[in-house]
């Protein structure tokens, strides 16, 4: 870009030197590097740079507006938050992927046009898939590459759709889309998949518990909110979105409940907390597009607060599982209280600040009159302190002493807990601070008493009934199967039954094709073999006699 | 460390604090009904206490039906995907 640095070449750049670099160095330049992102991003001019043409093709690989920059911003922050996050961690590949993961996140947010925003779209699964990979065990191999695939699908429905959008609306400029028939619901497609919607979601909470400890920060943070991003930007008011929200926050409700791995419970907690966005999107208010972008920003922060608090018990025990954890409140009381703060931020506690962006989107769905949407929400909303807020710190913390005995945990950790903590309660104090950011003008008061009043009592009587059923709520030790169960279990089943049956089958055919060919090579060598009547040798004094019969038979014709 | 003997004495008095809680909810059910509603854009909004009602339906529902489809449908032995 002529006028501007864009954000992404700054973190392509920052990940090249961090490859190279070692040990402090190394820690100093990703510290910089996400720094400078920060300023960068925050003093970009609004405008279009770098505009250009290709192959025909209008291009405009930078367009800086308020929405795209509400995006930028958090990414910023989470990328600086994430970089502290994982200081400590002596593993070159992590650092590299992350930096390039939030680079190419970025990219997308900033695309003016399909094309430039294919390219980051596939660059963002390349990259992320690493900070999978780095856990380096075979169940992160696996779903490593079960993340790649439903990916790699995803990215090729998205790429038909622009293909076909451009031939149908002659442009690839990124802007709402128009409903041009195929081409619309393959674009639709591919965001939803990445805003991991049901059925669509299962690679999220499939992959993101198998990832690193410091690389779910990220991956929390980016591909579901640029998803989201894109679903703004392109499809506000498409009804259908509502209902796929609601049902979206629902999904990962009852998910959360049957979920034992406490990074795969705060996974689901992701695809409930996009519901709420995603239905925003569908009904398409200046007030709801406002809500789903101010509640991707908060749910930024206090989502990557939350994995960090479980990462950080990750890292100190070694267990992941609520049926293995608990009892460890009073050796990592500073993790236990800043992971807090993050589940208060989500279940919307007042003075935090899930409180001012979640009750804009349900309060835009009571100002259209949509009662069921509403009464859905705030159920969902329910179930999110049930889990994030009561169930996981119960039962990590609390609940029974497991004989644990883990230091808290490394101060870098801590500190950017601390960060993402502040801005939590930052944004809940002070939310005008997030309110100028969001692209349309905010008239929403949060804080009003019909609204505290209804959301206090709506989580503290969660509270009750949490307590009333403490011995039904605790893990168990199993998994439960979600549609990622159609290409881990009935597509192998089906793959491996065609290979038995055709398997069978072939050699059926074979034995066939056998036999016959058995019986011609048995006849031929009964004819033409040594023995064969054909192959016998033919001794020369029949052929003089043969010769004397012709030759007296053709004297006997030519006599008569 | 101060903070966790601090986090420690608070669960030492669990049954005070418990108590206060019970306060903090009744105090919170009395003043919806007492503070005139807001909100009429539906109809419960207006009934005072229902906040409280749907709170504690919603997380009785969820639990419920969640482990209901859990042990009918979803639930599966931790090794199910190892083969």
């Amino acid at each position: 870009m002529s006028e501007v640095l864009h954000p992404s070449i700054l973190l392509f750049t920052g990940a090249l030197v961090v490859a190279v670099l070692r040990g402090r160095l190394q820690q100093g330049v990703m510290l910089l590097v996400a720094a400078a992102l920060i300023w960068l991003v925050f003093s970009l001019p609004s405008g279009v740079f770098g505009a250009t043409e290709f192959l025909g093709i209008e291009l405009s690989p930078m367009r800086v507006d308020k929405l795209s920059l509400v995006f930028a911003s958090v990414f910023a922050i989470i990328t600086l938050v994430g970089a502290i996050y994982a200081l400590h961690v002596k593993d070159t590949p992590q650092h590299v992927a992350a930096l390039m993961y939030a680079g190419s996140a970025l990219g997308v947010v900033f695309a003016g046009d399909l094309v430039t925003l294919y390219v980051f779209w596939e660059l963002m699964v390349f990259t992320s898939v690493w900070l999978i990979w780095c856990r380096r065990n075979p169940a992160s191999m696996a779903a490593g590459f079960r993340y790649l695939l439903v990916h790699a699908l995803g990215g090729i429905v998205l790429l038909a759709g622009i293909i076909l959008y451009y031939l149908d609306a002659g442009t690839v400029q990124f802007a709402e889309i128009e409903n041009t028939g195929l081409a619309f619901y393959l674009i639709l497609i591919g965001f939803l998949l990445n805003a991991a919607v049901p059925p669509l979601g299962a690679w999220l909470a499939d992959a993101y518990p198998e990832s690193t400890v410091t690389g779910a920060i990220f991956l929390s943070a980016l591909t579901t909110k640029t998803a989201v991003y894109t679903l703004i930007r392109g499809f506000p008011g498409t009804e259908l979105l509502v209902w796929l929200g609601v049902v979206m926050a629902l999904w990962g409700v009852v998910y959360a409940v049957l979920a034992n791995d406490i990074r795969r419970l705060l996974a689901y907690h992701i695809i409930s907390q996009v519901g709420y966005m995603v239905a925003g999107v569908g009904m398409g208010t200046i007030m709801a597009l406002n809500g789903a972008a101010s509640h991707a920003f908060t749910h930024i922060l206090y989502k990557a607060l939350l994995f960090m608090g479980a990462g950080a018990v990750i890292h100190m025990t070694g267990r992941a599982k609520l049926t293995e954890l608990g009892g460890i409140y009073r050796y990592m009381p500073v993790t236990f209280l800043l992971y807090m703060i993050g589940a208060f931020s989500i279940s919307a506690f007042p003075l935090f600040s899930g409180f001012v962006s979640k009750t804009m989107v349900v309060e835009a769905a009571a100002l259209d009159q949509r009662a069921w949407v509403w009464l859905l929400l705030s159920l969902a909303s329910a179930g999110t302190f049930l889990h994030t807020g009561l169930k996981l710190p119960w039962f990590t913390f609390f609940g029974p002493d497991r004989g644990l005995k883990p230091r808290e945990a490394p101060l870098n950790m801590l500190v950017a807990m601390g960060i993402a903590a502040f801005f939590c309660v930052f944004i809940g104090i002070y939310p005008q601070w997030l309110y100028a950011m969001m692209p349309a003008t905010v008239e929403y008061q949060a804080y009003t008493s019909g609204h505290i009043l209804w959301e206090l009592q709506l989580l503290l009587f969660t509270g009750v009934g949490f307590f009333v059923l403490l011995k039904h709520v605790g893990g168990e030790p199993k998994i439960s199967v979600d549609t990622d169960w159609v290409y881990r279990k009935a597509m192998p089943a089906i793959a491996g039954g065609i290979q038995r049956v055709g398997g069978a089958a072939w050699q059926a055919m074979l034995g066939t094709l056998m036999h016959k060919l058995t019986a011609l090579v048995t006849s031929v060598s009964a004819h033409h073999g040594p023995q064969g009547i054909l192959a016998r040798t033919w001794p020369t004094g029949s052929m003089v006699l043969w010769v004397a019969i012709l030759l007296a038979a053709s004297l006997l014709i030519y006599y008569l | 460390m101060d903070l966790g003997r601090l986090l420690q004495a608070m669960v030492e008095r669990g049954v005070l604090l418990r108590r206060i809680m019970y306060v903090v909810l009744a105090g919170l059910v009395i003043a919806d009904i007492v503070v005139p509603s807001k909100y009429d854009r539906f109809p419960w909004e207006s009934i005072g206490g229902f906040g409280a009602f749907y709170g504690f339906i919603s997380c009785v529902l969820i639990i419920v039906v969640s482990k209901a489809l859990g042990y009918l449908l979803l639930y599966r032995s931790e090794d199910y995907y190892d083969e």
